[in-house]
């Protein structure tokens, strides 16, 4: 991984401003992404992990310069490109896609399958009307789709489906780069197996480069690379998916992997659970110094008034925390 | 756990079948589904969305939307059939006897009613409680899920609270009467997985506290793994496969079932390996399939699955596993 870095993230923050008040009289700031840095290498899968409304998604959409950062960089081909406005993103857009949780409502309902797929071709110029319908089959084909698709509306086809149609929209601009925006979440287990084999094989045929944004830890610890975890708008830790699953240094991070249940009834019997107390605290007014100061069970006076560093602790594990020594072994 | 003298479940639901009006005509959604649920026992429906989980229990105290109805079978709860019982019966039982979790809290507590007035209503209908009395109570029972602050937290209205505070204000509103069998329908999959093993933990300890007989209906096989002795599998509202859950992990017999549980990426998994995964998808209301429900997906299907309906059988040299599928019952009688 000594590799130079498809995209580097470098002290990206996104704040929203929000009205509260019931005449919405008084200002407030949502810090729904703080200080995030990471660097994703090309041809790997980086999943970000954490609890609902803990800046993922926000995270995802502010490096594609979909939402406007509020400070901070994304490097991409050399280019800082959350500078760039739309005209001068353009070029860029092509090769960076998205892949949303809800493809039904991300999916025009009045275009036909082949209608979907085809747009972004003939918006980026990628072929010629004539070449077109050749084209789509290929691209249904890539998914796993047949061709008569092409002629169907996305209310005809199966939340699986369309999430089919959704990947093979992205595909369509031949991507360096997929968010995958809890692309899998709403799916059934049975049809969530068949959407990580296609994603596993799409990016070894075409080298992709995924950002995986999900909430299940089971999935994300088979199909990762490596794994950031966030809490309250911070990354509280950066490791390879072996040093996170089997020696996860951030108290939160502990946490997470103990909370998740294992389909093993013999395994759970015995398993210490360590369970967090109280409800994950407000964007609105994070806490002071670590924001896991609150739940965490090893908080200590520092932690209440110094944000902790993000350090590189061993190589390749970033970690947040005062707790965690350099060059911790677990 | 104290067994009752005569052995006979709690619930004991029989060939419960419901139907759904469609433009096409009549369908039906749950074919004569059988789950029995005995005292004190804590039994994990499973299946996939749109099998038929949450209209199964919310026929158990009529509370079925418009157009769907119960066709046939019978529920006894008690000894009682719940599908026969008059609306008045019904009323004491509903929020009494049983009590319940609905899968939205969003949906089902009255947004503009403080919870705690919400909290105390069945307790002055169910339990004839003082105003006084079911004040006390509530806040009692919002201190029991885990609500910091209780005798402030009565006057707050739901939408004041994070999702995590509304799904135990719903679990403090099923439990509020003592009931002898909560219903809790994907009671945590809308939360975070910290909150969920909180809230997971809280009922395993009510559970053991008040010897209570729990339903709990999910779509997640590792959240059950720790948390039910009994699991029921459903596949397009048919009961597949139902068994004690130590044996269903162990020797799990149903092709849907085995293909679901291969599914589910494991701890051991080699990094970014093939899941295997069942082709296809389950059938639509009005368009199942003749035969076993399963059969288009199976990869074992024979002439006669296509023809005819498995029944749930014995597995054998098991107690309590049963199956309904013709090839493993017939591999069994080969194998014995
Ligand atoms: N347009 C917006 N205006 C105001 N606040 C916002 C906006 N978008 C997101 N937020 C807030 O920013 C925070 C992070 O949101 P984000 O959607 O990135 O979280 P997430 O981790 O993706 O959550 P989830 O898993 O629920 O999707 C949340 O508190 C959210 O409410
Ligand atoms: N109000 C309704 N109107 C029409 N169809 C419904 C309604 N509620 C449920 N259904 C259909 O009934 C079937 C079973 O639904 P449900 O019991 O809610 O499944 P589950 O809870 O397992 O997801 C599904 O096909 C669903 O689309
Ligand atoms: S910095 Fe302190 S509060 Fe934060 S995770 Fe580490 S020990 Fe806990
Ligand atoms: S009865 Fe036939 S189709 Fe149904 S699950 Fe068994 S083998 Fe498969
Ligand atoms: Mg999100
Ligand atoms: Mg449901």
């Amino acid at each position: 991984m000594a590799a130079e870095p498809l995209i580097k993230v470098e002290n990206l923050v996104k704040h929203f401003v929000v009205r509260l008040g019931a005449f919405g009289e008084r200002g407030a700031t949502v810090h729904a992404v703080d200080d995030v840095n990471f660097d994703i290498f090309a041809g790997e899968t980086l999943s970000l992990v954490g609890e609902s409304g803990c800046g993922k998604s926000t995270t995802g959409f502010t490096l594609l310069n979909l939402q406007k950062a509020t400070s901070g960089k994304v490097i991409f081909q050399g280019e800082n490109i959350v500078s760039l406005d739309e005209k001068r993103m353009r070029p860029y857009r092509r090769e960076l896609q998205i892949v949303f949780q809800d493809p039904y409502s991300t999916l025009n309902p009045r275009m036909t399958i082949g209608e979907v797929v085809g747009e972004p071709i003939l918006f980026h110029k990628l072929a010629t009307k004539a070449e077109l319908p050749e084209k789509v089959t290929r691209l249904l084909a890539d998914v796993g789709l047949p061709a008569r698709f092409a002629s169907r509306y996305p209310h005809e086809l199966s939340g699986g489906q369309r999430q089919r149609v959704a990947i093979a929209r992205a595909l369509a601009c031949q991507p360096k780069f997929i968010v995958c925006d809890e692309a899998i979440s709403a799916l059934d287990v049975s049809v969530q197996a068949q959407i990580i084999n296609l994603l596993l094989d799409l990016q070894e045929k075409y080298g992709l480069t995924y950002l995986f944004i999900a909430h299940d830890l089971a999935v994300v610890r088979h199909i990762s690379d490596r794994v950031g975890v966030m809490y309250l708008g911070r990354l509280a830790e950066l490791a390879t998916r072996e040093q996170l699953f089997s020696n996860p240094l951030h108290p939160y991070t502990r946490a997470l992997l103990s909370a998740v249940p294992e389909a093993d009834p013999e395994l759970e019997k015995t398993r210490q659970r360590q369970i967090l107390v109280g409800d994950v605290p407000s964007p609105l007014a994070p806490p002071a110094g670590c924001r896991f100061h609150t739940r965490c069970p090893i908080a200590m006076d520092k932690c209440r008034a110094v944000v902790p560093e993000w350090r590189e602790v061993v190589p390749g594990h970033h970690v947040a925390c005062h707790a965690v020594e350099v060059g911790a072994a677990g | 756990m104290t067994a009752p003298a005569d052995n006979k479940p709690l619930l004991d639901v029989r060939g419960l079948t419901i139907e759904i009006e469609t433009r096409r005509g009549p369908a039906i959604i749950v074919d004569g589904i059988n789950l029995t649920v005995g005292k004190g026992e804590t039994v994990g429906v499973v299946g996939e969305s749109g099998c038929g989980k949450s209209l199964t229990m919310l026929s158990l105290v009529r509370l079925l939307p418009n157009k769907i109805k119960v066709k046939g079978g019978t529920a006894e709860f008690a000894g009682r059939d719940l599908l026969k019982m008059s609306k008045s019966e019904l009323r004491q039982v509903r929020g009494g006897k049983i009590g319940f979790v609905f899968q939205d809290p969003m949906t089902s507590l009255n947004p503009v009613m403080r919870i705690g007035d919400q909290l105390c209503e069945p307790l002055i209908y169910h339990r004839n409680m003082s105003k006084a009395d079911a004040r006390k109570r509530a806040i009692e029972l919002l201190r029991l899920v885990g609500i910091p602050g209780p005798e402030q937290r009565i006057t707050a209205y739901p939408h004041e609270l994070s999702g995590g505070m509304r799904q135990r204000v719903m679990i403090a509103m099923g439990l509020a009467c003592d009931p002898e069998l909560l219903i809790a329908d994907e009671p945590t999959t809308a939360l975070d997985v910290t909150i969920q093993a909180q809230i997971v933990d809280l009922v395993k300890d009510l559970r053991k506290k008040l010897n209570m007989s729990v339903v709990w209906i999910t779509h997640d096989l590792a959240l059950i793994a720790g948390l039910v002795d009994r699991v029921a599998v459903l596949y397009a509202g048919t009961v597949v496969e139902d068994a004690p859950v130590g044996e269903l992990f162990a020797r799990p017999t149903h092709p849907y079932t085995r293909g679901l549980l291969a599914s589910i990426p494991k701890l051991s998994d080699e990094q970014a390996s093939r899941l295997s995964s069942i082709g296809g998808t389950p059938p639509e209301p009005g368009r199942r399939p003749k035969g076993c429900p399963f059969a288009p997906r199976c990869a074992l299907a024979e002439s006669v699955c296509h023809e005819s309906v498995p029944v749930l059988e014995s597995v054998a040299g098991t107690s309590g596993h049963r199956v309904a599928c013709f090839v493993a019952q017939r591999q069994m009688k080969e194998a014995a």
